[in-house]
């Protein structure tokens, strides 16, 4: 866990997937983007992108080129997967 | 014969189906008591009548999407101001609104927030009013009446007792803050209880109607850009809800639960909490801001459009600084707005157009790749 804002005492620590806005994202492992890459027949440049310093790349410490997986809370679907390129 | 529960899960664990129809499909079938080639069959037909709901390949969502929020969108009242059920303080609603989430505006008109806080404040109103007096931004004519006394060049400060100890301000604090922020020194009237002198270093008229002035906006107390705070119940709990937003400054306070709290600033959620956050926002902001006017839009649009706003990482908006100014395609983007400048920077740049897209298509009068123009017959 990392903390959000940098500077004064007084700050609090907390972990941004508390929140209730923020989805779970995780870094991808080889295995799986290979399959996910095969699934919907596309390339790693072609997933929608993230940026290096969002805040939970950040914290989770993701590096430019790994590929995030998001586990949305979907109103129609309950749960939904989307994935994320980290850029700079 | 009826199925144990672990039959069914593992029946159901390799399905290509979305989570919840999955769950429906469990609770119905554990509660009908249906046994193996039944169930077979429910899912089979399930998948079936799901493949059927799907959207077709090369289907144009987009044109859908914008028909769906367009035509409810013209029903909306172009009144500005409002007031929300919220408490008394005042949201852009609407159209307007409407306008704003979609043009991705840094700063919306009428910033707000809603605060939730820890438990141990939640319940009591006292804590909470102490909770509110940290973050709303207090400033000295809350607190005192100013005069400017020219004969002896000084200001005068007269302090309300009762309002310093209602908001819980020490005059110590009081004088150290203004002394810093003004730069000069302030001081206790030696006769009178409850007043500040203030002198300008040098004694000068300008210098004191300058100070006069920008005594004012000394933000003594809280967080700069909160003008107000109301506590509400809601349930149980108090709720915080405020006018002008601070979402950074406003998690550091001891005692904000970071879970719970909201505001309507896009911006400030994309660069606190990131940009899966801020897709969020934009979903909850629309579909709020259409329901609030009676009006039910189908949350996949709202999505769709969510989802197109923030595929790059970072909030853009729909319109020529955004998505629209981002087609490929030099004729989709002169047929949105700005022609003229778009066309002669093609035709400077030697720019070519390849036809792809349906809107340039429309415009050299092509049939365009959708439906039944997306088929081609190849001879063999």
């Amino acid at each position: 866990m990392c903390t959000l804002f940098e500077g004064g005492e007084n700050l609090n620590k907390f972990n941004l997937f508390d929140n209730e806005l923020i989805p779970k994202h995780e870094i991808l492992g080889e295995d799986e983007l290979k399959s996910v890459l095969k699934r919907y027949k596309i390339e790693r440049e072609q997933f929608p992108k993230i940026k290096i310093n969002d805040p939970v790349i950040q914290q989770i410490g993701a590096s430019v080129g790994d590929v995030v997986k998001i586990t949305r809370k979907s109103q129609t679907a309950k749960e939904a997967l989307y994935y994320r390129l980290v850029i700079e | 014969m009826a199925l144990i529960e672990s039959t069914i899960d593992s029946m159901l664990s390799n399905l290509d189906l979305p989570l919840n129809i999955l769950q429906t499909l469990k609770e119905d079938a554990i509660k009908a008591g249906v046994n193996k080639k039944e169930l077979e069959e429910i899912i089979e037909k399930v998948k079936e009548s799901y493949e059927y709901a799907k959207v077709e390949p090369c289907e144009a969502v987009g044109v859908v999407s914008a028909q769906s929020i367009g035509e409810p969108g013209t029903q909306m009242t172009m009144r500005t101001f409002h007031y929300a059920g919220v408490a008394e303080i005042n949201v852009t609603l609407g159209l307007p609104r409407l306008i704003e989430i979609v043009d991705a505006r840094k700063e919306p008109s009428t910033p707000t927030m809603t605060i939730a806080i820890l438990e141990e404040y939640a319940l009591d109103r006292d804590k909470a009013r102490k909770l509110a007096w940290d973050i709303e931004a207090t400033h000295i004519d809350q607190l005192a009446d100013v005069t400017t006394d020219l004969l002896n060049m000084q200001l005068i400060i007269d302090l309300h007792e009762k309002t310093l100890n209602y908001r819980n301000i020490a005059i110590d604090e009081l004088v150290d803050k203004l002394s810093e922020e003004l730069d000069v020194q302030v001081m206790l009237s030696e006769n009178i209880e409850y007043q500040l002198i203030v002198k300008p270093k040098e004694p000068s008229y300008r210098e004191l109607l300058q100070m006069a002035k920008s005594i004012n906006n000394i933000t003594l107390k809280g967080i700069e850009g909160i003008k107000r705070v109301v506590i509400r119940k809601d349930g149980n709990e108090y709720m915080l809800y405020t006018e002008g937003s601070q979402l950074k400054k406003v998690l550091e306070v001891e005692g904000v639960d970071i879970s719970r709290t909201y505001t309507n600033n896009i911006g400030e959620i994309y660069d606190v909490f990131g940009i899966e956050a801020a897709r969020n926002a934009i979903i909850k902001e629309a579909i709020n801001t259409l329901a609030e006017q009676g009006l039910t839009v189908d949350i996949r649009h709202i999505m769709l459009v969510a989802d197109i706003m923030c595929c790059d990482g970072e909030v853009k908006q729909i319109g020529r600084h955004g998505i629209s100014g981002e087609k490929a395609s030099v004729f989709a983007r002169a047929a949105f707005e700005v022609t003229v400048n778009h066309l002669l920077d093609a035709g400077m740049r030697g720019d070519v157009d390849e036809l792809n897209g349906v809107t340039e298509n429309i415009i050299v009068g092509q049939p365009i790749k959708l439906g039944t123009g997306d088929v081609r017959l190849i001879a063999k």
